[in-house]
């Protein structure tokens, strides 16, 4: 989707700190929801404790969801615009997915042990839920399949789309087929859920906080591949290679991670020096304090907005 | 990441999907557990290993010895069941478990793991029922 304007939350001045805004809101909603889950909330008469696993697993569960919706549509828009900032988008997304969804199944499993008496059991729910989170971990893979990057984010973005299929999958096994797992208490046709009134206050909660958290990760790491993405020209490179100086707080060998950009990744070869490591360690507070300097000494480093 | 290393990474993900359909079909995951009444009037080949889901009907619980017997009840049949071990605490009478075993020949089931299966209700305690014990329903 061309356009001139800056993207809100990720280009223009302002959008650092707007995104750690996001990140406080979400932190705030977590603690008031972990403590209304943890304590305000009654114990649940029959599972006891253990069903307070609740205020993180359906939240993990949703953002999961969320997530890639939000790589079904970012795939949608990169097949109809061919922008790599979509392509970046479905990255970002797919990463939280597949995070959020390895956390739900470990959420689970203890849940499980602690409700069901077994970590795991060949159930409907949890095998399409493992199935989902390994479509999506193919799905960031593909990207990189071929020496095309333009090739792999297509093929990519094709799997983005077809892979949403199974998330109806997951959250209906429960109805579809018998399952060790309960029916849905609140995505039910039921206009009263059969869920105590502060029980069901400390989900919501939780799960407002969960999507807020979600946005503010998905946020800061498209931020991070947008930083570490190269301006198209070589006069703009050498510019770039002076602008990337300032983010060095975040500890990070630039020269690895510029060959994330689609420019230089067409050789193929110099893809390879693409390290797993640019990217954890680098804090937003690095990012974000350091990208006002950065947008004032080179400007070219945000291209085509 | 290489095209290489990526393509061997998609390969090893999309083997590793088809052996877990593959285990969950060998497992039966779309039908994790047949009910009493399937089991008795559809019993499975002697000695194969089945999961059978149920209410535990209310004062049938007996433990004595390491081994606990209780009644499986779906409305239109019931089957005994005989657990080796010691049951886990999360079964109680009144809710619903799926076991997993064998049919014996005289119609017990002898079963070696048991799975509480809890409601999609969340209460809290009523005045003079204990949180996570003695919830009857």
């Amino acid at each position: 989707m061309p356009t001139s304007q800056p993207t809100p939350l990720l280009g223009g001045r302002r959008a650092a700190a707007d995104r750690r805004t996001v990140g406080w809101a979400g932190a705030g909603l977590g603690a008031a929801g972990l403590v209304t889950g943890l304590s305000v909330a009654p114990t649940d008469a029959v599972q006891g404790p253990a069903q307070r696993l609740m205020y993180l697993h359906v939240p993990a569960a949703w953002t999961a969801y969320l997530a890639f919706f939000a790589v079904l549509v970012s795939s949608v828009a990169y097949l109809a615009w061919r922008d790599p900032r979509w392509d970046r988008a479905a990255r970002a997304a797919a990463e939280l997915g597949v995070g959020a969804t390895v956390l739900t199944v470990v959420l689970g499993a203890i849940w499980g042990r602690a409700a069901w008496d077994v970590w795991w059991a060949w159930d409907p729910r949890l095998v399409s839920t493992v199935a989902l989170a390994a479509v999506y971990l193919g799905q960031l893979a593909l990207r990189w399949t071929h020496g095309d990057p333009a090739r792999g984010a297509r093929s990519a973005a094709v799997l983005g789309i077809a892979g949403f299929a199974l998330v109806p999958v997951v959250h209906f096994s429960v109805v579809w087929w018998r399952s060790l797992h309960q029916q849905a208490t609140i995505l039910a046709p039921r206009t009263s859920p059969p869920i105590d009134a502060v029980m069901l206050a400390a989900l919501l909660l939780c799960l407002a906080a969960a999507t807020v958290t979600g946005a503010w990760l998905f946020l800061r790491r498209l931020a991070i591949l947008e930083s570490h993405t190269e301006p198209r020209t070589a006069g703009e490179a050498r510019t770039e290679s002076c602008g990337e100086a300032r983010t060095e707080p975040c500890g990070e060998a630039r020269a690895e991670a510029r060959a994330d950009s689609y420019a230089e990744a067409r050789g193929g070869s110099r893809a390879e020096a693409r390290g797993d490591s640019h990217t954890e360690p680098c804090t937003e507070a690095g990012v974000a304090g350091a990208a006002p300097a950065g947008e004032r000494s080179a400007p070219a480093r945000v291209p085509a907005r | 990441m290489t095209p290489r290393r990526a393509r061997l990474l998609v390969a090893a993900v999309a083997v590793a999907a088809a052996a877990l359909l593959v285990a969950a079909g060998m497992q039966g995951t779309l039908t994790f557990y047949r009910t009493p009444a399937e089991v008795l009037h559809d019993p499975a080949p002697a000695g194969q290993r089945v999961r059978l889901g149920g209410t535990v009907v209310p004062g049938s619980l007996r433990s004595e010895g390491g081994r606990t017997r209780f009644l499986l009840r779906d409305g239109a049949a019931e089957i005994t069941v005989e657990q080796s071990a010691s049951l886990p605490g999360t079964v109680r009478e009144g809710q619903d478990a799926v076991v997993e075993g064998v049919l014996d020949a005289h119609g017990v089931f002898r079963s070696d793991t048991v799975m509480a299966k809890h409601g999609n209700e969340y209460r809290p305690a009523g005045p003079g029922e204990a949180a996570d014990g003695g919830a009857a329903r």
